[in-house]
This record gives structure tokens, sequence and C-alpha cells, in this order.
């Protein structure tokens, strides 16, 4: 039995729990982060709108606000330290009535009061030259211009990367199931018997973490599942917005959205409904029809023929609707993250500055330490080469001369480097690659990953999944007496 | 980065690709073909079953043997083929167009072509194309990938499986899973009518036993991280009757609900696409908008018989060799549009007092329809049809005679094509 002790514990490598271990990484720390998937970004982080929100939909009073609204600043840094994809397209609130344009004002007198730089109320003339998909119904509406998007699992790819070279552990498939506290630090104990000691702990487990607290006999709290479905269009849809555009907010939500994404294709969505199970992944027939229904109203060349995919993802809600972010009063030296819904993604960099604050209050001491290195080499990506650098690329290595996905130009060298980076599913690879991500959604290219995948890690292809646990591909050889042509068969 | 020129070049080397090739190469012409896969024949060489050839070479050939007799040429003649190379870019110019490809082998070169023959075939329709509602576990495939899978690969996807869509690709691959030892449980098909031909549903579905459900929709797909089962309903005034709905335990699903040109190649260069067709919008000699860029094959509209595919692959090859020898067509062309009945005419052009081909797909079924040729409203043409559906494309040639030049100066009378 190993007594490899960490000074933190983060359970949870989504969003959250990724930029706290990047945070920690910056200090002499023994840190490891925990994740019951096969890879990380499998949770809520990886099925969201991308949006990197301005800050004017809540009122300062609420804790998301403030981290969103801190959150929101700090993404231009990481961006240029981590090269995920991020744009800063701006936010439209289109309205389409007086009646709605009360509310713009509204949310503009709170956006002032929260601090949000550049908001700005337009006429009906400003809203189309801004956008000019736009409804012309269009009656007025709010301009964010620090509103953004990102590549939600990319950003999280980096922060994870970032920490790893950086010294922070990441132990994968180690779904925390049990902890005991003896005094000086917790035992913790994965589902398959693992076992690792830690002095703190980070509750970052997203829709779990009403369970992960139970395990820690921490506050007793219920995680409410709010499901969001969203329709994917493909790269040049007729809807393309320029910014990301809202409808006036209904009491509960920010309504159905029209989002352009970073590498180019187009989002609509997400509903909000709360569901019983936590693994409810369902789109449904219903909710596609409203929310076609709603975004057309809004961009109404907006097309269904061109839907590609569709995801749905639940927000982690608590009571309360804020997030709970603080020292457990229950369980020792242990740290709730829990209520993480919208806007999560946004406030990430700032809850990870939160929590580092709090784990120092709790009596961890932080030394910086001198070699942190808080940028990562850029991952060479055909999509983004010129015809100059392709060349020059598939001249030294001819796997970049490959390409395997037609549809998003995805090359056998950015396969084989996303394997050897640990995404070895055809999830992983997928987030990590765009691979079949594209308007054939892997109808060209699964079979080409597969063999990569294979050839790469030495699994036999039906050891291959979609993304861990049950998910294989396929489901066995053919017996050899059965691998003769048809012909025979007939 | 290295160039090289060549009279024409070819995206694509399956049937219609290498068919146009060889009639370009025929007629003296330095010409290449641009293939992305390692070798050549395209979608083809997964089709192991029987059933091609029979109008072209008399015989029923499987789809590699088809292949076989247009590679055999394509070896012995002075094309040049670039194998696991894929075209990146097309760059219209006023008198050659330039194309940028890239593979493991070739690296990254320029071909600069007088004329470029676009054959990139097509694409399948998928889940999110059809928005069939549920989870998103694995287990779902394309029917060409679960073919590609089987006959190429050596792998059975799943044990249990259920195909959504009733289409030659779905009948044949439920036969195909019969015989690698996976049970189909049935064969799912939303209109009243099976979209394949009789004779598969017969040896396909019927000899084994497999239940085809008419008018039925898959309403659901369950299951966490691999397929469990789906849920399938009745059709009831063209909405699922949920009352009536049952469920299917399965493993797998196969999707085999139509095919898409794959055009966003093209589409990038400014090639026009007819929304009709889902392919380019193409003159009498099967050229595009683009001067000198033609097309012929799935990638033009989805054929459904292998011998048309290359029969239209060597009248676009001819298009090829006159564009060569005097450039574009001289003589203004006439509009040939769909008329009653017809989801799209192809090519959308004639000339006047030749001989013209076309291709169409009608939005009915009937037993005894006529076919209809009205120009300039008055019909110059008929025909019976035995029997007319969707699923299988009407081909038929017009003479020369037929379509005389109009008076001096005045545009050719546009051509409307009707079935009734
Ligand atoms: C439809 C939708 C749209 C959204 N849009 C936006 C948006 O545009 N902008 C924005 O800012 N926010 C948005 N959000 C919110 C945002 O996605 C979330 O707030 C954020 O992703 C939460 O991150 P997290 O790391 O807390 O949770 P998660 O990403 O769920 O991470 C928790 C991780 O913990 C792991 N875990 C759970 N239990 C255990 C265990 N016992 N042991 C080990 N690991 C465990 C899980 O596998 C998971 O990987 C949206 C959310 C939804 C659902
Ligand atoms: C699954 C299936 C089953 C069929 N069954 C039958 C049957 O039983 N009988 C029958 O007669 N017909 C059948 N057909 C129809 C017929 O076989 C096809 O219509 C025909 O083979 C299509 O030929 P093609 O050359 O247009 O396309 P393809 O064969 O698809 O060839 C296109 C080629 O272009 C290449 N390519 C694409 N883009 C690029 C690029 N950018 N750069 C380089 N290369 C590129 C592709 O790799 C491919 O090899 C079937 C078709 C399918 C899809």
């Amino acid at each position: 039995m190993s007594d490899e002790c960490y000074d933190v514990a983060i359970i949870g490598a989504g969003a959250t729990g990724a930029a706290v271990a990047r945070r920690l990484a910056a200090y002499e720390l023994r840190v490891v982060l925990l994740e019951k998937c096969v890879d990380v970004c499998f949770g809520v982080s990886k099925a969201n709108s991308g949006i990197i929100h301005a800050g004017f939909h809540h009122p300062v009073t609420s804790l998301k606000a403030r981290l969103e609204i801190r959150g929101n600043l700090m993404f231009e840094q990481l961006h240029h330290e981590l090269g995920f994809p991020f744009k800063r397209v701006g936010i439209l609130v289109a309205a389409f009535s007086e009646e709605e344009m009360k509310t713009v004002q509204r949310l503009y007198q709170q956006g002032m009061a929260n601090g949000v730089p550049r908001l700005e109320i337009c006429s009906s003339e400003r809203m189309r030259l801004l956008e000019p998909k736009l409804n012309p119904d269009v009656v007025g509406g709010l301009y964010a211009p620090t509103g953004g998007i990102i590549e939600p699992y990319r950003y999280v790819f980096a922060l994870v990367e970032n920490a790893q070279r950086n010294g922070v552990t990441l132990k994968t498939e180690f779904e925390v199931a049990e902890a005991r506290h003896d005094g000086d630090a917790y035992t913790i104990l994965s589902r398959r018997g693992d076992r690792i000691r830690a002095v703190r702990v980070v509750n970052a487990a997203g829709l779990y973490a009403d369970e992960v607290s139970r395990i820690f006999g921490g506050e007793e709290f219920k995680i409410i599942p709010r499901k969001g479905e969203e329709f994917l269009l493909e790269r040049n849809a007729a809807g393309l917005p320029r910014q990301v555009i809202f409808p006036v907010p209904g009491r509960h939500t920010k309504g159905i959205l029209v989002i352009p994404t970073v590498e180019g294709t187009m989002m609509v969505g997400p509903t909000a409904t709360e569901v019983e199970d936590k693994e409810d992944r369902a789109t449904t027939a219903e909710h596609l029809e409203m929310v076609f229904a709603q975004a057309v109203q809004m961009v109404p060349v907006i097309s269904r023929r061109e839907i590609i995919t569709s995801f749905s993802g639940s927000r982690p809600v608590l009571e309360g609707n804020d997030f709970f972010i603080d020292i457990s009063k229950k369980a020792p030296h242990f740290i709730q993250a829990a209520g993480i819904q919208s806007p999560g993604l946004t406030a990430s960099p700032a809850v990870a500055e939160y929590i580092k604050d709090l784990l120092k209050q709790d009596g961890l001491a932080l030394v910086e330490k001198s070699a942190f290195d808080p940028t990562l080499p850029p991952v060479p990506r055909v999509r983004e080469m010129s015809t100059a650098q392709l060349a020059a690329m598939a001249a030294q290595d001819p796997r970049y001369g490959h390409i395997a996905c037609r549809c998003e130009t995805v090359s056998e060298a950015e396969i084989v480097e996303a394997i050897r980076r640990g995404h070895a599913t055809l999830d992983g690879i997928k987030f990590y690659t765009r691979a079949g991500m594209g308007r054939c959604q892997g109808g060209f290219c699964t079979y080409k990953v597969l063999k990569i995948i294979a050839r790469e890690t030495g699994l036999p292809m039906e050891a291959i999944t979609k993304r861990g646990d049950g998910s294989y591909v396929l489901s066995h050889r053919i017996a050899p007496d059965m691998l003769a042509g048809e012909v025979g068969h007939a | 980065m290295r160039e090289r020129q060549y009279d024409a070049v070819v995206i694509g080397g399956g049937a219609a690709g290498m068919a146009a090739a060889l009639r370009i190469t025929g007629a003296g012409y330095a010409t290449a073909i641009v293939e992305r896969e390692e070798g050549l024949g395209g979608i083809l060489m997964q089709c192991i079953h029987n059933g091609f050839g029979l109008h072209r070479f008399k015989e029923e050939l499987t789809g590699p043997e088809f292949a076989e007799r247009l590679i055999e040429q394509v070896n012995t003649s002075k094309i040049d083929v670039f194998l696991k190379t894929t075209v990146m870019e097309i760059t219209p110019d006023k008198d050659s167009r330039k194309l940028v490809v890239c593979g493991p082998d070739t690296g990254v070169m320029q071909l600069n072509a007088r004329a470029v023959v676009l054959a990139m075939g097509c694409r399948e329709r998928n889940r999110g194309n059809l928005g069939i509602p549920g989870t998103r576990p694995s287990g779902i495939f394309t029917a060409g990938l679960a073919q590609r899978l089987i006959n190429i690969e050596g792998y059975v996807p799943g044990r249990r499986v259920v195909i959504i869509g009733s289409g030659d690709i779905g009948l044949i691959m439920a036969r195909r899973l019969h015989w690698v030892g996976a049970e189909v449980l049935g064969v799912v098909e939303i209109l009243p009518y099976p979209s394949g031909i009789t004779r598969n549903i017969v040896q396909c579905l019927q000899d084994f036993h497999i239940p085809l459900y008419l008018s039925h929709v898959v309403t659901r797909i369950d299951g966490r991280d691999r397929v469990e089962g789906v849920e399938v309903a009745p059709l009831e005034n063209g909405a699922p009757d949920k009352s009536r709905a049952f469920p299917i335990a399965c493993d797998t699903v196969l999707l085999s609900v139509g095919l898409i040109p794959e055009n966003e190649l093209s589409q990038h260069a400014g090639v026009r696409i007819g929304h009709d067709t889902g392919g380019p919008v193409v003159d009498a000699r099967l050229m595009t908008n683009l001067e000198g860029v033609f097309a012929c094959g799935n990638v033009l509209h989805v054929h459904d018989l292998v011998d048309w595919v290359a029969e239209e692959a060597e009248r676009c090859g001819d298009g090829v060799v006159a564009y060569l020898e005097a450039g574009a067509v001289p003589m203004k062309q006439g509009a040939v549009t769909p008329g009653a009945n017809v989801k799209y005419v192809v090519p959308h052009h004639y000339l006047p007092g030749q001989d013209a081909h076309f291709s169409l797909r009608a939005l009915i079924v009937k037993d005894r329809a006529e076919l209809l040729v009205r120009r300039a409203g008055s019909v110059i043409k008929r025909r019976v049809l035995r029997h007319v559906k969707p699923a299988e494309m009407i081909y038929f040639k017009i003479s020369g005679e037929e379509l005389p030049p109009s008076p001096a100066r005045e545009a050719p009378a546009s051509l409307e094509i009707a079935v009734e």
C-alpha cells in the first residue's frame, strides 16, 4: 500500500476542478485531480453553450454574478497562455416589444451596477447593423461587446494539461466511493478499490456534488439536474450569426439562444427542464420543435435542414439558485464547490481563485513555484495552417499529410497526438481534434480513427470505446468461416 | 511547392471518376485522378454483394469485380493516379484551375488543370439530420459505415440490430448482418412502401423472416453507454401514434436514410448547387457554372445503379474533351425544368439539335405512369412507364431531331419534364 499523501485532492475534472488544479499548480503543493470518467471534461462541462457571459443577467448580490464578471475578464490571458479557441464576439439581447425593452433597460442598469464594461442600449437600426440576420421586427436591445465564446472541452483539456505539466497528478477512472478522515488526512477509495490519501479535498463533482459531500460527511444538499437540449448546425449554416443572440430572458432561464461557435458551426438552445435522473441525456422531438420555433423568431433564416447533431447536458442546480462555494462546516478541510450551474464555465477561473483563497484560509501554505510555466506549446492543426505551413509540416511528418477526417480537416498526426496526451476514446479524440464532429458525424472517419487508436495503444478493436465503460464500438471479429464474400452464401 | 500541369484532373477515383478519366485520356489528353483512399474503386469496394454491371457488362458482378474492370483499364492507361491524396482546395482561374492536394506520400502539391471533373461521390445522411430523439450511446452507425466495418475491416458492430430506413443499402446490410451471425430485429420505414427494390425485399428480408415495419418511425433511441433499445411507433395521419408504440431491445441501430452529394469542396470554389439535387447545376455537357469544372456520378446527384454512374461519367468525359478542344459551348442552351410530380431532372440544360440524356426522380408511386416532355408548352415526347417510384431513377434519351434549334437569335425554348 502506497503512502502517497497529497496536500489537495480535487474531485471532478470539469471546468471547475480543472481550473482549481491549474491554479494550485502554481504553488509548491502535491495535488491530485480525481475523475470518474475515462477522460476529463466528460461531465456537464462538455455539453453546454460555450458562452463567456458578460455579466448582466444576475444581480451582483449573488456569488455566481460576482464570479462571472471576474471570470469573464480572465479569459484573454488564459487564451494567450493556453491557446484554446476563444473569441469576444459580443452578446446581443433582442427585444421584440416595448414591454421587452423595459426588461432590457433593467438588464442594462443591472449590468452597469455589476461593472460590465461598454454596455449599450440599441435602437432597432443599431441592432440590425450589428446583426444583419436579426428579424427586422426587432425593436431594440442590449449590446454587450465583452461577451465571448469558447470551445469548452478544449478549454478544460488545456487547463488539465497545463496543470499536469506543472506537477499535478491526474487519475481518471477514479470514482470516489468512500472516504475516512483519521485526524491527519483523508483516505479516499475509488469504486475499483484504488486508494489515495489527501489532507484537503475540493468537491467539484458537478451533478454529483451532493453525493460526494455525503461521502465526506459534509453538508446535506440536493443537486437538481436542470436539463438543457442544444442543436448543432453545420459550418456555414445560413443562420450563423456574428454575435451570440439572446431573447429577453424569462424568470428562470436565459431563453433559447442563437450561438455562433468558435469553430464556425452554430448552435441553438438550450432548453431548461428539471429532471430526476442525473444521467438523463435524451433529446426530445417536442423540444426540437420548440427550440427552432423560438430561434427563427430571432433569426428567420435558421434552417432545421442544417442540423448535424443534438446533445443535452444538465445544470447542477441547488435550491436558491446560487453557487455554494465554501469551507465545509461539517467535514474537516473540505471545500465545497457545488451548484455550479450556468455561468459556471465563465466563472471557472474566478472560482479557482476563490477556492485557492479558501484553502489558504483553511491553513494551506501557498508557496509559489518558481518553475511554474503558465503556457502550453501550441498543437499544430491542419485546419489552421496555410498551404505553405501544411507543405512544411507534411514534409517533416507525412502523417500531417494524411487527412483522416474530411469534414473538419483533421490529420492523422493530430489524432496520434490526442492519443499520446491521454484521449484514447472516440469522444475524447473528437473533442480534442474535432475528428467526427462535422457534417458526416463520423460516417467516413470512424473506421480510420478506430484503426489509429488500435495501432497507437495496442488495444484490440473491440476494446475501443466511444467514451469508456460499456460504450464499446465493435462487438466482435467476424468468425473466419464467415469472412468469405457474400457470393458463397447466396 | 511542387506544381504539375494536366489537361484534366479528376477528383475522386470511384466508378464516376475512373470512367470519366478513361474517356478523357482516350482522346489523348494528359489526365490525372486524385483519390484520398489507398486504392481506386470508391464505394464499390465495400459492396461485396452481387448486382452490379447488368446493364454495362450484361452479367452480375460484385462491387469490387465491377470496379476491378475499370481499375485494370486505368492501370494500363496513361492516367496519373495519386492515391492517399486529398484535394483540399480548388481555385478557379480564367484559363486554368488550380488544385491544392495533400497526402502522406505526395506531400502538398499544386496541380494546374485546364479542366476539372468533380467525382467525389456522396455521404450518408445521419441521425442528426433526421433529429431522432433519445440518448447518444455508442452503437449507432450509418449503413455504409457498418458495411465498411464488416466487409473491409472484418468486425461485426453488434449482435441485435434494428435498421432505420428500407433503402437498398439498408436491405443489403440486413442480410449481411444475418450472415455474419447478428440478429436483425426489424427494418423500420416511415413511408407506406419500401424504398428499396422488390428483389432486395424478397432476398434480403423475406428469405430470412426479418420484419419490415412500413409507415413506422423510431421515436426514441435508449441506452446510456451502448444502445439498449429503440421505441417504434406506427404513423397515424402523418404523426407517430404514441399509444401504439412498442419497444425493441437491441444493441445496435443502423441508419439507411439517404445520401447527400458531397459538395463542400465544390461550394468553396464557387460551384452553384441546386437545392433539388444537392449537387451542382450543370449544362448540357455536365459543366458547372464555373468554366472548365465538370461533375458526374453521385456528387452530381445520387444514383441507384453504378451502370448509370459510369455512363453519365463517360458523357461527362466527352464534355470535357469537347471543352478541351473548342472551349465552352458556343451556342445558347435551353433550360430543362422539372414538371408535375418530378423532383429533379439532370442535366439542367440541353443543346438544340443534339442527343440529350436525362436522369430524373419522380415524387410519386404509380403504375403505368406517363412521362411527358413539353417544349414551349406542347408535348414533344411521351413514354409509358410500367412503374415509377421515388427510389428508382428514370433514365431517358431525346434525339437531336426531336430538339430542333429555335429561330435564329432566339433563346432555345425550355423543356419541362413531367410524370403524370
Ligand atoms: C445546457 C447547458 C448550457 C450551459 N451554457 C453555459 C454557458 O454558455 N456559459 C457558462 O458559463 N456556463 C454554461 N453552463 C454551465 C456550465 O456548463 C457548468 O456550470 C460547468 O460546466 C460546471 O462545471 P463543473 O466542473 O462544476 O461540473 P462538471 O463538468 O460536471 O464536472 C464534474 C466532474 O466530476 C466528476 N465526478 C462526479 N462524481 C465523481 C466521483 N464520485 N468521483 C470522481 N469524479 C466524479 C464528473 O464525472 C465530472 O467530470 C451550461 C450548462 C448547461 C447544462
Ligand atoms: C453502400 C452502397 C451500396 C450500393 N449498392 C449498389 C448495387 O447493389 N448496385 C448498383 O448498381 N449500385 C449500387 N450502389 C450505387 C453505386 O455503386 C454508386 O452510386 C457508385 O459506385 C458511385 O460512384 P461515384 O464514383 O460517384 O462515387 P464513389 O464511389 O463514392 O467515389 C468517390 C470517390 O471520391 C473520393 N474523394 C472524395 N472527395 C475527395 C477529395 N477531396 N480528394 C480526393 N478524393 C476524394 C472518395 O474517396 C471516393 O473514392 C451502391 C452505393 C452505395 C453507397
